[in-house]
């Protein structure tokens, strides 16, 4: 069965990366360009994992994860979050609001994909 | 007694004791002719006619050597005892009379005198001496303090300032909302500039590391001042000399504190704009290379990409690349006064860097030095010396390869960088040469140094280029510096005390003063702090709508006039200004336009007075215009007020004029500056000082008393 990636970033110059790269590996891919309507998507659409950018219009990542993480029947659901700022303030924050792993941009797209891998299991 | 009825006594009593003697021997002589009855009587008669001669002759010998005696001993005496009363207090001798025995004591006492007059002398000289030196020192720390380039204050521990240099008056009270006034002052609390809190709180710090025997106790706070400056303070305390306590511990007591004050705003701006500027190049750029990093990655790894594909993906790459550039250009931009070398460049008008290149270039290398045009409003953020060192390195070596007698200097600004050229005509010198000398270690006249011509501009954050005009056979050196903004206006030297008064803005006696302890009505006179005002006013009816037009004030503190503190400031009336005024104050018109208004003077003048006695000529004319403003204003003139016209009144009663000019003239104050307000208010303050130890012959000793006195007097009852 294929697995559901969801992609919130408001960046579109990443989000054509990320989802040919997706789509290539083989995944479902779905895109949300702020946090409200990424929130909604995770919701109705029940993705395996979500790529969850910091900076985004709206709502931002840390409140999307928040929300997911209050809901029980998401608990399921992976979330790696992208951010374009590398303190380690906002990485442990990211961790402590319940992301599953994080990854600073510029990354390797190589290590993303090893990285979605790894948190579905695959 | 007095002496001479003494004397008559004296001489009385002998005469009848000489008398009784004389009648005792009649008597017997008689009993004796009676036994022999009468032998011969006429024989008898002669003897008893003998003895009354005899008698009124020892008599009148008695009187003579009685009152020689007097004279000699009892009198010259007492004479003598005035005079030594005379010398105790004037440097008069004993004179040359009385007894000998009186005179070799007389001469004693002379000489008794003459040693104490050389002991006298002696000592006035030392004290005059110490006195001297120690003006010396005082003038010597004043000085020093006014060339700080720290503000420094120093109070005593009710938080009353005993010392501040200029900085700290201008670093304290520049931008503040109080206009001209000076919040800073001799005897005024630092509470108006500083939280008490705070220094309250940094006292405690401090008590507390002495006590623990801290090797050099200090404390610190950051603060902001009223107009929105962050200082950082550090405060040292000010000890007492040490006392030993029960245990034998020695105990320092801190009578008080200095304070450095450090502006750190331009350093914390400065910070904060370096913080965000490597933020906005770290976090800032991270987006975009994440874009262009996925698309490259992404385009190597397929290969089998549609064109389509690759075309979104290079687009990509060209649109984050082109974003990048221009945030990095923007920072750039942004930044690039903090982007430069840090080095310890100080400020300095441009002109002044051309002169001393000029006087160090002839002294240095012999060559003449012609200034060209030289803009005098260019301030540069330079290294100086090192600067002058690379002039100077350039034209010995000029001179001594290209045998150049002559060189010129030129200054100009073009946009925020300043030109500084290096200019001579004749013999033409190639680019590899003039690169080689900017490389080279600089080596003028003796002084070696490891830098290179091109390490000091690099230093200033400047560039340098050595270039040719054939035509002309002109030949330069362009150094391109960065131009400064002209700096605050700090003054560099301080004005010289006036002869014979001690320097300002500092007064230690105040180590004594503890305000809170004294009710007002009950301190000597000599000991207030007050504030001496004058008004120009537009007319003499403030209820008919004449106005304040002028405040002057100056403040007394210790028995000293402030001259450095004042208040002097024109008020616009909003109201037109008669002839007849005009002719009065000579303050004209247009003097006034642009002048605040009364609204902000006045509270301004109210915080120049605050903790002080108001003191002025006629005070009650003056009064009456400040109370006719106050409510509306909110505020309240409730100190106490001296008038020293009521004064003049108390201490001369029968003089007949009490006018300013008329005091001043029996109290012999020269009048300079008469009406303008501060001109004024700085005769009342001196003919003040000169009254203090009148009224304290008069048993005005208190402000409770000098009012009293001013109550009592006729000039009081008057109204205006």
């Amino acid at each position: 069965m294929t697995k559901k990636v969801l992609i919130a970033d408001d960046e579109q110059n990443i989000v054509i990366s990320l989802d040919f790269l997706l789509r290539r590996e083989g995944f479902d891919v779905l895109v949300a360009a702020d946090g409200e309507e990424a929130l909604a998507k995770a919701r109705s659409e029940r993705p395996d994992l979500v790529l969850l950018d910091v900076m985004m219009p709206k709502m931002n990542g840390f409140d999307v994860c928040q929300a997911l993480r209050a809901d029980p029947e998401l608990a399921s659901m992976r979330v790696l979050m992208l951010t374009a700022k590398g303190r380690d303030t906002e990485v442990t924050k990211g961790l402590g609001l319940g992301a599953d792993a994080y990854m600073t941009k510029p990354f390797s797209t190589k290590e993303l994909v090893a990285q979605v891998r790894s948190l579905l299991g695959m | 007694m007095n002496p001479r009825r003494k004397l008559v006594c004296l001489t009385a009593g002998t005469c009848l004791f000489l008398i009784t003697l004389v009648l005792i021997t009649a008597a017997l002589l008689l009993v004796g002719g009676a036994l022999e009855s009468g032998r011969d009587p006429s024989a008898a008669e002669g003897r008893i006619f003998g003895v009354v001669v005899l008698t009124l002759a020892s008599c009148w010998l008695a009187w003579v050597l009685l009152s020689k005696l007097h004279e000699n001993y009892l009198r010259a005496t007492l004479r003598m005892a005035e005079e030594v009363d005379a010398l105790i207090s004037s440097g008069t001798r004993l004179g040359e009379y009385g007894s000998p025995e009186l005179r070799v004591l007389g001469h004693a006492v002379n000489r008794l005198a003459a040693a104490r007059d050389v002991l006298a002398g002696d000592v006035a000289e030392r004290v005059r001496e110490a006195r001297a030196s120690l003006e010396q020192e005082r003038s010597r720390l004043a000085a020093l303090m006014a060339e700080l380039d720290r503000s420094v204050v120093v109070c005593n521990l009710d938080g009353r300032v005993l010392l501040y240099n200029q900085r700290a008056q201008q670093e304290l009270c520049a931008g503040s909302e109080n206009l001209g006034s000076e919040l800073l002052g001799l005897g005024r609390s630092i509470y108006h500039l500083f939280d008490r809190s705070l220094i309250a709180h940094a006292l405690e710090r401090l008590q507390h590391k002495l006590n623990s025997d801290a090797e050099r106790p200090s404390a610190q706070f950051v603060t902001a001042t009223r107009s929105g400056k962050l200082l950082l303070a550090h405060m040292s305390p000010v000890l007492a000399a040490e006392r030993i306590d029960q245990e034998d511990a020695p105990v320092s007591e801190i009578t008080g504190f200095v304070l450095i004050l450090d502006d750190i705003t331009a350093t914390n701006e400065r910070d904060a704009r370096r913080d965000a500027l490597i933020q906005s190049l770290t976090e800032g750029g991270r987006g975009p290379l994440g874009s262009i990093r996925a698309a490259a990655e992404t385009l190597s790894e397929f290969a089998d990409i549609s064109p389509e594909q690759r075309e979104r993906f290079l687009g990509v790459i060209q649109d984050e690349a082109r974003a990048l550039s221009r945030h990095l250009e923007g920072a750039a931009k942004a930044f690039s006064d903090d982007l430069r070398v840090r080095w310890p460049l100080e400020e300095m008008l441009g002109a002044d860097l051309v002169n001393a290149a000029v006087r160090r270039i002839g002294e240095r290398s012999g060559l003449a030095v012609k200034v060209d045009t030289v803009d005098e409003s260019i301030w540069l953020r330079i290294d100086s010396f090192g600067l002058l060192q690379a002039l100077s390195f350039l034209t010995t070596r000029l001179h001594d390869e290209y045998h150049i007698r002559e060189v010129r200097l030129a200054l100009s600004l073009g946009g925020r960088l300043a030109q500084l050229d290096l200019m001579w005509f004749g013999t033409s010198m190639n680019n590899e040469t003039a690169m080689a000398w900017e490389l080279d270690s600089m080596t003028t006249g003796g002084e070696a140094t490891p830098l290179s011509v091109r390490e000091v501009i690099d230093r200033c954050n400047g560039e340098i280029w050595f270039q040719r005009e054939r035509v002309s056979h002109r030949a330069f050196y362009r150094i391109l510096l960065p131009a400064a903004d002209s700096p605050k206006e700090v003054p560099r030297s301080i004005q010289l005390p006036r002869q014979g008064s001690r320097p300002e803005f500092y007064d230690f006696d105040l180590f004594q003063w503890s305000a809170s302890a004294h009710e007002l009505d009950d301190r000597p006179l000599s000991e207030l702090a007050y504030t001496v005002f004058d008004t120009e006013t537009t007319g003499l009816q403030p209820s008919e709508g004449d106005e304040i037009i002028q405040i002057g004030a100056t403040r007394i503190v210790n028995r000293r006039l402030l001259h450095n503190e004042c208040f002097d400031q024109l008020v616009d009336p909003q109201h037109m200004l008669s002839r007849e005024s005009i002719g009065i104050h000579g303050i004209t018109p247009d003097l006034l336009v642009g002048q605040p208004t009364i609204d902000t003077v006045l509270p301004a003048f109210h915080a120049f007075c605050a903790d002080t006695v108001l003191l002025a000529h006629n005070a009650a004319f003056d009064m009456r215009f400040l109370q006719l403003k106050q409510q509306a204003l909110g505020l309240n003139f409730d100190q106490p007020v001296l008038d020293t016209l009521l004064l003049s009144a108390a201490l001369h009663p029968n003089q007949t004029s009490h006018r300013l000019e008329a005091i001043a003239e029996r109290l012999g104050v020269s009048v300079i500056g008469r009406h303008t307000a501060l001109g004024d208010a700085m005769v009342t303050g001196e003919i003040f000082l000169k009254m203090l130890p009148l009224l304290a012959g008069i048993g005005i000793h208190t402000l409770r008393q000098a009012r009293e006195a001013s109550q009592r007097t006729y000039h009081a009852r008057l109204k205006y």
